[in-house]
């Protein structure tokens, strides 16, 4: 009945398991209980849980990925003390069961439910206010792909508490990760939340390439859209054409563990070495997929504060362009020591090095952005000074890498690890983390306070180097990576020192949770001087999104804008906003569904019976799905018209606001 | 170049203790080229690295808001001059690497012998090669001797000045043969076979590692690397022989007695799996390692030449049916 699964799935016996089990349990029945006494089931279910808006969308994405930050954290910190701890003859506290899912369980988050969900959600939320778009191309699919994300974060995390998860790091080199060497289900929950992840980033690709291509706002050419929509448009292209070799991957792997296949195997025909090609053809580009959203979010923040605009604007979509085609053919890197012959190593290290020629491109352009302009270290500005420092460092070691000579000594080591967070932390964390600040007022309509944010900044850029700087120094020493314990005494000082770091990290999330938390105890009190009156909050806002009222309405422009050039809004302050041509019309939108949140449901039921081997389940789950889609396709209820009437009090209300926060002026 | 790395003590690395850094401290010809490529490196962006960040502060601070002095250009956003000059300089630099990427690919590539330019170096010109075969197991390391028919678990013991032969393979899952000390490091993968050539300078007790994650027992899964001189290994090798030696095992290691060798410890969730400890075999059947790569092939060796494969050998102590597939993989 139950496939698999019996009570002894249930770790009852590891105190730090059923710790975080309750503190898990008393939050969410605290949720739930709040929820329920302030009767907002109905409000809940009706404006977010069914929404398919992408505005809504995106303030769930974030949620979530903060939500994934915390847990993704709590593993690095465990880390960080089982290995300040764990030297000569101490085993520390994590035994290596329960340490190998720790490091796992980090990679796999922070990447496919920390990094890739808060990527969605400033695509979601900006990409169709910076083209001048009602809505995303397909908004039910937008919803199907955040229930997908949503779902599969659940899996790996229902993991801690039913049976136990992957212990072969975030990408599950076989033979370690097959049915010979690993028999529980550790590997099948990766398997499958990678896999349910992977449909719901692979259909936002889709609907966000159609949604740059086909509802950019009349007038608006390919050269005049903002750089955070280049950016996205060529990351959308490169999971688009990356993300299937990921599923085909963990497809093979899952034939593999659950019918005996040789995909990956030792024996039997299987190759190892077609794993590791598979996974990196798709690994490598991912990690550009991350960061190049992030350079786009930089170029907006810079040019905004800086009060010019982005230096190089051609160049930036060129070298974008140049990252995504290389970024692509470099794979090979990640395993010069395979023993692949001097000619193939060759080419990929070339490759590898010459992407440096289009970063570096970027990083200078940011740079002669802020030259001789009036540059403002709000918030925002401060994330990209220090993400142009440490991205340089990061960008040099990992040039050093691109040298397979050097890469021979290095590879797998800590040293690796630093570099990687190195980019990682410094591009991706930093730019995300800024992006959320920046556009965070015209989510909400108020704004955040600035002081928190920069402290988040101080921590976070300190902590960075406290915690990675020695880890590029035992690298050095010699130490390899997922080590559990060791007795080198020249490393334990610097893995000490490390340990240290974390917490300064620590003191960067929790300025970070605060600024949260103050930002909505301003809104719950009204606070005046918080409320984001103008729509345009940082004052020299160049990009079409600013030109809408704070929060943005539900159909975004009463009126299409017309563009006339790069930096609409910008060219619209300088020269006068041109008189509306046409008379307000009624906005055809999408109804809210159900859909989402029913296919969403399956799919965890699926994932879950599929780890556990509870086939009935599986194909409950598919049934319900099947008939969902067919019940859907069969019903023409899907839309309908904003009445004029409403759309004129809005624009009525937005003006009259305006004109006060002139008048106060 | 080889210079260079004298200025890589800046690292706090050096700075704060004596303590040895394995890969800036290598012990033959193979780590130093390893580490003159990544100082080399080190160095070049180093020259674009540190003009970027100061150059970032410099103009933070200069062009801040509250500056009403500096000039301020709003409209400004493109420059011919400054393209080329961004464009220009990565390139040049990159082009420079390249060069030396190349270059290095190829005269360090571990497959290659050691070349007679570094053996005259070490003042060795005429050494003849020692052959070791490696075998990653879970969680220990065999290495098979093959023309001195000795062989040894968890301790690589070699010469110095002798170019060393290793012939890798696993017959667990893969990891990577890795002695930071004396350079480059190659994946072990059951059924195929990988080379390494290495070489030891000086004398010396260096660390050996999985350098990939093999499963619970990967952190034990380590070896100390003792080279000595000539004289010193030709008396270690007779002690192999030496019955009353304590680290020789009583029994020869063949098709009969290696499943013994390679079954993997107990596992338990609670600790790691015991590290396999020191053992020495002073007698080894011939073509052990080729049937080691040849029993993932169904019989046939990876590389169809030598192929001597045992017919009594043990498939695998792992798991049932591992022969199921029909033919020879072609790798």
């Amino acid at each position: 009945m139950l496939g698999k699964l019996t009570l002894s799935a249930i770790p009852y016996d590891v105190p730090i398991l059923v710790g975080t089990f309750i503190g898990v349990a008393v939050i969410g029945i605290a949720v739930l209980a709040a929820v329920t006494y302030f009767k907002k089931w109905g409000y809940l279910w009706r404006e977010w849980l069914t929404t398919v808006d992408h505005k809504k969308l995106a303030v769930m994405y974030v949620i979530l990925g903060l939500v994934m930050l915390v847990r993704g954290f709590a593993d690095a910190v465990m880390m960080r003390t089982q290995l300040a701890l764990a030297y000569a003859g101490n085993p520390g506290y994590l035994p290596p069961h329960h340490y190998d899912q720790v490091f796992s369980a980090h990679g796999t988050i922070m990447i496919f439910f920390m990094a890739m969900v808060i990527m969605q959600a400033l695509f979601n939320f900006v990409v169709p206010l910076q083209i001048g778009a009602r809505d995303v191309a397909f908004p039910l699919i937008n919803s199907i792909s955040f229930y997908m994300t949503l779902v599969s974060a659940i899996l790996i995390n229902i993991s801690l508490f039913v049976g136990e998860f992957s212990n072969v790091g975030w990408l599950g080199y076989p033979p370690v990760s097959e049915l010979q060497f690993n028999p529980g289900v550790g590997v099948d929950y990766y398997i499958w939340s990678v896999q349910i992840s992977g449909i719901g980033t692979l259909l936002t690709a889709v609907n966000f390439i159609t949604t740059i291509v086909k509802l950019r706002a009349p007038g608006m050419k390919w050269m005049h859209m903002p750089v955070f929509t280049w950016t996205a448009f060529f990351s959308c292209i490169m999971i688009l054409t990356t993300f299937p070799v990921l599923t085909v991957s963990m497809a093979l792997l899952a034939l593999d563990r659950y019918v005996g296949m040789h995909f990956f195997t030792n024996d039997g025909g299987g190759s190892v070495m077609l794993y590791l090609n598979l996974i990196w053809s798709w690994g490598h580009p991912e990690v550009y997929i991350l960061i190049l959203p992030a350079f786009g979010v930089f170029s907006e923040i810079a040019a905004t504060f800086s009060g010019k605009p982005l230096f190089g604007y051609a160049t930036m979509v060129i070298a974008t362009g140049i990252i995504t085609f290389l970024g692509s053919i470099v794979w090979v890197h990640h395993f010069f020591t395979m023993g692949a012959g001097a000619d193939v190593n060759t080419f990929f290290g070339i490759m590898t090095m010459f992407i440096a020629v289009p970063t570096g491109v970027k990083i200078f352009n940011w740079l002669f952005t802020m030259y001789k302009g009036r540059v403002r270290f709000e918030g925002p500005m401060n994330w990209i000074v220090g993400f142009m420092i440490t991205f340089s460092i990061g960008g040099m070691t990992g040039v050093m890498m691109a040298m397979p000579a050097a890469d021979w000594v290095i590879h797998n080591s800590l040293f690796l690890v630093a570099h990687f967070h190195n980019v990682i932390i410094g591009g991706v964390f930093f730019g995300y983390v800024a992006g959320l600040s920046y556009w965070f007022p015209k989510v909400f309509g108020f704004k955040m306070r600035d002081v928190w944010g920069k402290w988040a900044f101080r921590f976070w850029f300190v902590g960075f180097y406290v915690s990675f700087m020695p880890l590029y120094v035992v690298g050095l020493e010699g130490m390899t990576r997922r080590m559990n314990h060791y007795d080198n005494p020249n490393w334990h000082p610097w893995l000490l020192v490390a340990c240290v770091g974390v917490f300064i990290l620590a003191a960067g999330v929790a300025c970070q949770v605060i600024q949260f938390v103050l930002a909505a105890f301003d809104a719950v009190n009204k606070k005046p001087d918080a409320l984001d009156l103008t729509g345009d909050n940082w004052g020299s806002g160049r990009t079409l999104e600013w030109s809408l009222p704070s929060p943005v309405p539900h159909y975004n422009f009463a009126r299409l804008p017309v563009v006339r050039g790069l930096d609409t809004f910008h060219i619209e302050k300088e020269l006068g906003r041109p008189a509306p041509l046409a008379e307000l019309e009624p906005i055809h939108m999408p109804k809210y569904s159900a859909v989402g949140p029913v296919l969403g449901a399956c799919a965890l039921v699926i994932g879950f019976a599929l780890v556990w081997h509870i086939w009935w389940a599986v194909i409950a789950g598919l049934v319900v799905s099947f008939f969902t889609v067919v019940h859907r396709s069969a019903n023409l209820d899907i839309d309908f018209y904003v009445p004029v009437e409403e759309i004129r009090a809005d624009e009525e209300a937005f003006a009259k606001r305006l004109a006060a926060a002139q008048a106060a002026e | 170049m080889k210079r260079l790395w004298r200025f890589f003590p800046a690292l706090p690395a050096l700075m704060l203790s004596g303590c040895t850094v394995d890969l800036l401290q290598p012990a033959g010809p193979i780590g130093e080229g390893n580490r003159d490529m990544m100082v080399l490196e080190w160095a070049v962006m180093m020259c674009v690295v540190v003009p970027v960040i100061i150059a970032t502060l410099i103009f933070a601070w200069k062009y801040r808001a509250s500056n009403e002095k500096a000039e301020y250009l709003r409209n400004w956003s493109h420059s011919n001059k400054i393209e080329v000059f961004i464009w220009g300089v990565p390139i040049l630099i990159i082009l420079v690497l390249s060069g030396f990427n190349y270059w290095s690919t190829h005269y360090y590539d571990p497959y290659k012998p050691i070349s007679k330019e570094m053996l005259a170096k070490v003042g060795a010109p005429n050494a003849k090669p020692l052959r070791v075969e490696v075998v990653s197991l879970d969680w220990k390391w065999l290495f098979i001797y093959p023309d001195l028919g000795i062989a040894t678990i968890n301790e690589l013991d070699v010469p110095t000045k002798t170019p060393l032969d290793f012939r890798i393979t696993s017959d667990s899952v893969m990891t990577s043969f890795f002695i930071p000390q004396l350079g480059s490091q190659i994946y072990s993968m059951a059924g195929m076979e990988t080379q390494l050539h290495l070489l030891a300078s000086r004398p010396g007790n260096y660390q050996g590692e999985a350098a990939q994650y093999t499963g619970p027992g990967f952190s034990d899964m380590r070896f100390r690397t003792i080279a000595m001189p000539q004289e010193q290994f030709e008396a270690w090798v007779q002690s192999v022989h030496n019955t009353e030696n304590p680290f020789v095992a009583k029994e020869a290691l063949d098709a009969q007695t290696y499943p013994k060798y390679q079954a993997p410890p107990a596992v338990s969730n609670e600790v790691a799996p015991k590290p396999a400890p020191v053992l020495y075999f002073s007698n080894v059947q011939s073509g052990l390692f080729e049937s080691i790569v040849a029993k993932y092939n169904v019989g046939n060796n990876a590389h169809g030449k030598d192929s001597k494969p045992m017919g009594d050998m043990p498939m695998d102590t792992h798991s049932d049916s591992q022969m199921a597939a029909p033919s020879n993989t072609g790798m």
